[in-house]
């Protein structure tokens, strides 16, 4: 077993202890945490996968920012001790679960019949130039610069919504309040 | 090297994962978070892709991936937190009504 696998396998063993913790955690905190725990385990897979670039930003912006916002709203809400009530569809749960093992089932096999098991042999000046950031930004700019650009808007957008949605309408009796 | 596929099966189960975390669970914000473990899954899979075919472009694609799910956690908790300011509850199941 070489060094490459054994760090495959053990991250992989956390990646999936960070899912199902995060499925199974009736503390919304404790999800978060163990979903913070998976988006490390996966940003070392693509360490491994040859691309820097990329493990910075999962671990600048998912790790850091989207989890930093997932654990404010928790607390905001206090949302922490909600229970989760019974479902309104009988047996919602067993047939949850027959169907992921179907998609689970599906997926792999789909996977063994049609993927190789061969290890991909890259040329050692292609692996260099594929993670390299150079590359996937000179890429970014060049190629792909119409849709970069349309990211910026969304981003734009998203900011302007998020706005919008939590503005407080100040209706007659506030005013009258703060007169 | 590892084989591609080994990546392949790992992002299969950790979609599995997620859709079993959308099903099952009724708190709006761990099924929020469900969603994103099945974005990081597709984001895995991305990669091993790319590295298999010796190509940057899937690396682009999981670059954009990540931005616009930076936008739409923003978007979707503050939709949560509009919800629960109305509504006083995070339960997917009481969210019901078109009208306020």
């Amino acid at each position: 077993m070489t060094f490459e696998l054994m760090m495959f396998l053990i991250t992989a063993v956390v990646a999936l202890t960070g899912g199902i913790g995060m499925v199974m955690f009736k503390n919304t905190v404790h999800s978060a945490l163990f979903l913070l725990l998976n988006f490390f385990a996966i940003s070392v897979l693509f360490l491994l996968l040859q691309s820097p670039f990329l493990f910075a930003i999962q671990l600048t912006v998912y790790a850091g920012a989207i989890m930093v916002l997932f654990l404010f709203v928790v607390m905001l809400l206090g949302a922490e001790r909600i229970e989760d009530t019974t479902d309104k569809l009988a047996g919602q749960r067993w047939l949850a679960l027959v169907l992921a093992l179907i998609l689970l089932i599906q997926s792999v096999a789909i996977n063994l019949i049609t993927g190789s098991n061969e290890p991909p042999m890259q040329e050692l000046e292609t692996l260099a130039l594929l993670s390299d950031p150079a590359t996937l930004g000179a890429e970014l700019f060049t190629t792909y610069l119409l849709p970069f650009q349309i990211t910026g808007i969304i981003l734009l957008v998203g900011i302007v919504g998020v706005v919008v949605l939590n503005q407080r309408v100040r209706t007659a009796q506030d005013k009258g309040q703060i007169n | 090297m590892v084989p591609i596929s080994y990546y392949i099966m790992l992002s299969a189960a950790l979609f599995t994962l997620g859709v079993l975390g959308v099903l099952i669970r009724r708190n709006a914000i761990v099924v929020f978070m469900s969603v994103e473990l099945m974005l990081n899954a597709a984001n895995l899979a991305l990669v091993a892709f790319a590295l298999q075919r010796g190509g940057i472009d899937g690396q682009v694609l999981v670059f954009f991936v990540i931005t616009v799910a930076a936008a739409e956690v923003a978007v979707g908790l503050a939709l949560l937190v509009a919800i629960f300011r109305n509504k006083r509850t995070a339960d997917v199941d009481e969210v019901n009504q078109l009208h306020g």
